[in-house]
């Protein structure tokens, strides 16, 4: 008896709990999503006249942040059953940010709203691979060139190399943004920026070695020769530049800190490989050394270009 | 330690016998990745120049108070004010080159070159002969960016400083971005040829 009524609650409770998503099930918008770069595709649960749902006029967007700016549509296209619209923008989307759509006087209901977003981890793991792969920082941006050709000889010095090169630039990018954001924007000092960031590579480079000198002998006499180079290498100050530039928070400056290290690995590990295969090789005296390796580099920035428009998410 | 060449040959150093590009293989990366135009060469080669030879002249003058175990970062700090100077002043005076060479400009404080000399000459020499060498290696650096802007300029475009020359384009691949490591690659290869043929004829066996 007692345990029926537990169950006849426990029905109205998991009822109840799914209200809201059938309330929301009815409205008149059912899906939405962004298309192309200026685009916004919306999804409507019933048919709808399709002469309102072209006019622009029944539609306002804003970015959740600035609810004041409107962006300006140019068009709306509804598809041929009226079961869908495509907004278009003047302007590119920032689809980073949230955009609210309001709908008016289409399909019966006064006014719809809907909330336009990308998953937030989705993003995040867009901008690691954009930096390990799209934008890689060796074959797409020519950064990090001097290390780079110093350095891909043989394979245990580019792991060496692209491992401490990983750490340290993750170190020195997640300190930067605590002094950006709380020393430097506040108090206006923006033009330091360079000497803060060269500083804190610095800093970190040194505590590393102290640290590790002490802590891990073996790993340092391994490793501790390519702390030094670290220093020299323009990706390190490139990454906490690109972070002010774009105003990165800090998850986002976490990885992209992360996809340039691992491009960077990856760069010096393919590169080293080939590095192996071409001392066997028979290659013209005047080829020989850093022409060769220029050229097999290039090589792989026009295979890096392959990357470019790809897109996950 | 005093050294015993004149000005002219500290400067003749920099720009032939020890070329930052093309001899020593140094900050590659603007190299590689802004020298489509000569211009472009020229205007990151002035910020160059400008900051070896500020940044060479300060070390010299107070190289006797700087603690060894520091010096690094010493040297660092010096070529980061410098290098923040001439960013403020292209992008007060000279705003659309400044938008060309992008992040380059504020990358010239990690280029290997400018620590190398720091650390190979001016942390040793006088003043004056620290001037010398910093604006022998400014040239060498201006002259070799020039150089394959040059190259690429012209063969990828056709023209030369913005004005056509040629009237079409013979290589247009040499303008893209990537071509820049084989425009390097095989430049570098020429200059070893030259090399190997001067020995060649003067009878040298090597």
């Amino acid at each position: 008896m007692n345990l029926s009524r537990i169950r006849l609650i426990a029905i109205v409770a998991l009822f109840c709990s799914f209200l809201p998503g059938l309330v929301h099930g009815a409205d008149l918008i059912s899906q939405q999503s962004f298309g192309e770069k200026n685009e916004i595709v919306l999804k409507f649960a019933a048919e709808v006249d399709k002469l309102k749902a072209g006019n622009i006029n029944n539609y306002t967007v804003f970015e959740e942040q600035d609810p004041d700016i409107r962006l300006e549509l140019v068009s709306a296209t509804p598809n041929y059953a009226g079961t869908a619209v495509s907004l278009r923008f003047k302007e590119p989307l920032n689809t980073a940010h949230t955009h609210i759509v309001t709908v008016k006087n289409l399909g019966g209901v006064e006014k719809a709203t809907a909330t336009v977003s990308q998953s937030y981890l989705g993003y995040l793991f867009s901008i690691l691979i954009s930096a390990l792969l799209i934008n890689n920082f060796v074959f797409t941006k020519y950064l990090g060139l001097c290390v780079f050709f110093g350095t891909s000889k043989r394979k245990t010095t580019a792991k060496g190399m692209g491992v401490v090169f990983t750490l340290v630039i993750v170190a020195s990018a997640t300190m930067s943004w605590f002094f950006f954001n709380f020393i430097l924007i506040p108090y206006n000092l923006n033009f330091l920026e360079i000497v803060v960031f060269i500083g804190l590579v610095s800093l970190t480079v040194q505590a590393v070695d102290t640290i590790l000198r002490k802590v891990n002998p073996i790993l340092f006499n391994s490793f501790g020769v390519y702390l030094v180079l670290v220093i020299a290498n323009c990706v390190i100050i490139a990454v906490p530049l690109m972070m002010a530039n774009n105003k990165y928070n800090f998850y986002e400056t976490f990885m992209l800190a992360l996809g340039a290290g691992g491009g960077f690995l990856l760069a010096l590990y393919l590169m080293s490989s080939v590095s192996e295969r071409m001392q066997l090789a028979r290659i013209p005296p005047t080829f020989k050394g850093l022409p060769i390796a220029f050229i097999v580099a290039g090589q792989f920035a026009m295979a890096f270009l392959g990357f470019s428009g790809l897109k996950i998410f | 330690m005093a050294n015993d060449k004149t000005s002219m040959q500290l400067v003749a150093n920099g720009i032939l016998k020890e070329n930052p590009i093309f001899r020593l293989a140094l900050s590659m990366c603007p190299a590689v990745g802004i020298s489509t135009t000569v211009m472009n060469g020229f205007m990151l080669g002035i910020a160059v120049l400008f900051v070896q030879v500020c940044s060479s002249v300060t070390i010299s003058m107070v190289k006797n108070l700087i603690h060894p175990r520091i010096r690094i970062p010493t040297y660092t700090l010096t070529i980061a004010t410098w290098v923040t100077v001439i960013d403020m002043v292209l992008a007060a005076y000279l705003p659309e080159a400044y938008a060309k060479m992008g992040i380059f400009v504020k990358l010239i404080v990690a280029f290997a070159i400018i620590t190398m000399r720091l650390e190979m000459f001016a942390c040793k020499e006088p003043v004056g002969a620290s001037f010398w060498d910093g604006l022998g290696m400014g040239l060498g650096f201006m002259i070799g960016m020039m150089t394959i802007g040059l190259v690429r300029e012209l063969l990828g475009s056709g023209a030369i400083l913005g004005y056509d020359v040629l009237g079409f384009k013979p290589l247009l691949f040499f303008i893209l971005p990537c071509a820049g490591f084989f425009v390097v690659g095989l430049m570098m290869a020429f200059f070893n040829y030259i090399e190997v043929f001067y020995k060649r004829k003067k009878g040298f066996t090597s």
